[in-house]
């Protein structure tokens, strides 16, 4: 059985109360609109990149405590990042939060992330947590899509 | 094997509170959830189910099981005799004017798709006008609107006040000689409010304008008489009221049913197919066609008894302790606002915290053993009126306790104790 401290850890408490680049970016090379229509999370992820390289990332919206903390602590990890490192982040990211990691050292390279751990045990909050990246992902990936939705 | 209730549940024989006696009834409450003791307050999403409903489909499967309307055969006989006898009590439990006018369907959501499918699309035409109201389940939205683009009409929608009343006046305005049928909630999913029926169907009927009602709230939680609300059409679903999923009830008038198109073509619908013409089936088979679920049918017959032996007046008094006592506790803590404070209200509390989401109240009291509704349900125009994006939802059912509030309050206390 999970507790409430395993799902809400301290990192993502605090990443709550305090979200860290919670601003509009005024010159962003994209922006993506993430949104959760069932149950109303919904947030713009702003990146700059140069080249391969991520030199900023922010995000405004508003949601629940997973989704605000994961695009919190996503924000503060990528910066200086490759493209290439984000997305294999996020590849890891997305097997912690569905229960697929294989061992401790594949938890240990997440660092921070690794307070996400909880999350596999709540099928119903999976999508909380991985909102924000799959809306930076589509920001990367695709030039041309200004919205991604969970219920795509 | 069928558990009879006890007799001093049957109305006036006894000064217990219902809930005494009626709660070990339905066995699935007796379980623990995340190590605590279950505590269901759903009931608006789905109801739980009685053990007469559980048998009743398990002894169909095991003696009754054949189709209906078909065979010469003694268990098609025998099934067919048992679901028509349902179609009667559900008749008598409304107070339909004939069993005629009993129209199994899948739920409310299908109920309402056949009134603006067969009756819309021949009452309807352009520049015509439909009203709903602005406390509509999206099940009581779409159907509306699927119709009004397709035929050109106009979608209508009454508006509500900040307690989540609708404005009568307003309503009345709208009515007009393009008004085509007007189609309400009974009781909001979403805010609990019990709307005024019977003053709302006399008033389009002073127009001429017929009304369908979504019951799928209200008949679970009070007496219905469609012949007193004088509603044309009403509906709803088999298992918010302690029954199966996959059954529900379309009342319709007589005089309408007998004048509207069928639905959906198929067998059992019809009296005699060529390919040159068919020959539909009288009421109510010209609206179900195929084989409807007939298990299910026979548990809703269950449902239906089990209802009648308790005493509805007294649920309806008690669920209203049981709100009123909910309101007062969740009131006193610091942070919480209810949404919705209709003065005529069932048992369902929407409310939201400040700075927290609904999503996770929702999680933090399933790891105490609540089982709450989180989200817009199904009712997205209600969350935009009032400018939220979701709400957290209890929804009570006359075997809940006040005790299982207390432990609901604690549970709001400690997701604001770790949210903070």
């Amino acid at each position: 059985m999970s507790s409430l401290r395993d799902l809400y850890q301290e990192v993502i408490l605090d990443h709550n109360k305090s979200p860290r680049n919670f601003r509009v970016m005024d010159h962003p090379t994209r922006s993506v609109e993430g949104y959760n229509p069932l149950c109303g999370d919904h947030y713009t992820v702003f990146v700059c990149v140069e080249g391969n390289v991520i030199r900023d990332v922010s995000f405004q919206g508003a949601g629940c405590a997973i989704s605000k903390a994961s695009a919190s602590v996503m924000s503060s990890l990528l910066k200086g990042k490759t493209t290439t490192e984000a997305e294999a982040l996020f590849a890891d990211f997305h097997k912690l939060v569905t229960g697929k990691l294989e061992g401790d050292d594949e938890l240990e390279r997440l660092g921070k992330l690794a307070a996400f751990s909880g999350v596999c045990e709540f099928p119903a909050r999976v999508k909380c947590a991985s909102l924000p990246w799959h809306t930076l992902h589509t920001a990367l990936a695709s030039p041309t899509e200004t919205k991604v939705s969970t219920e795509e | 094997m069928i558990t009879p209730i006890e007799p001093q549940v049957v109305q006036g024989t006894t000064g217990k509170p219902l809930v005494d006696l009626c709660r070990h009834h339905f066995p699935l409450l007796r379980q623990r959830v995340n190590g605590k003791p279950l505590v269901y307050f759903d009931n608006a999403a789905t109801s739980q189910k009685p053990q007469i409903v559980i048998d009743t489909i398990m002894r169909y499967y095991m003696e009754e099981n054949s189709n209906i309307h078909r065979g010469v055969h003694y268990l098609s006989e025998r099934a067919t005799q048992a679901y028509e006898e349902v179609r009667s009590k559900v008749q008598r439990f409304i107070n339909a004017a004939s069993d005629r006018e009993i129209i199994f369907v899948r739920g409310t959501t299908e109920a309402v798709n056949l009134v603006a499918y067969s009756y819309g699309r021949t009452h309807v035409g352009p520049e015509d006008e439909v009203v709903i109201s602005a406390l509509e389940h999206h099940s009581n939205i779409v159907p509306w609107q699927i119709l009004c683009q397709e035929k050109g009409a106009k979608l209508r929608v009454i508006p509500m006040n900040d307690d989540g009343e609708l404005l009568l006046d307003e309503y009345e305005k709208m009515l007009n000689v393009r008004t085509k049928i007007v189609s309400l909630v009974h009781v909001s999913n979403a805010l609990g409010t019990i709307n005024p029926i019977k003053q709302m169907v006399a008033l389009a009927h002073a127009r001429g304008v017929p009304v369908m009602v979504d019951g799928a709230q209200a008949v679970p939680h009070m007496r219905v008489d469609v012949r007193d609300l004088d509603c044309d059409f009403y509906a709803f679903s088999s298992h918010k009221m302690f029954g199966p999923t996959g059954i529900g009830v379309l009342y319709g008038r007589e005089s309408l049913l007998e004048a509207m198109p069928p639905y959906q073509g198929g067998g059992d619908m019809i009296k005699s197919v060529t390919f040159e013409k068919t020959i539909y089936n009288d009421l109510p088979h010209k609206f179900e066609a195929g084989t409807p679920s007939i298990a299910s049918g026979m548990g809703l017959g269950a449902a239906v008894d089990y209802m009648n032996q308790i005493n509805l007046d007294a649920v309806a008094a008690f669920e209203h302790d049981l709100l009123v006592y909910a309101t007062e506790a969740l009131s006193k803590i610091p942070r919480v606002h209810i949404v919705g404070r209709a003065k005529e209200k069932a048992a369902v509390l929407s409310f939201v915290i400040e700075g927290i989401h609904p999503h996770d109240i929702g999680t933090v009291l399933d790891l105490e053993g609540v089982a709450i509704r989180t989200g817009h349900h199904c009712a997205q125009p209600v969350m935009q009126r009032f400018g939220i994006p979701a709400t957290a939802r209890a929804s009570f059912a006359f075997y809940n306790t006040k005790e299982e509030v207390d432990i609901l309050v604690k549970g709001i206390e400690k997701v604001i104790e770790v949210l903070g």
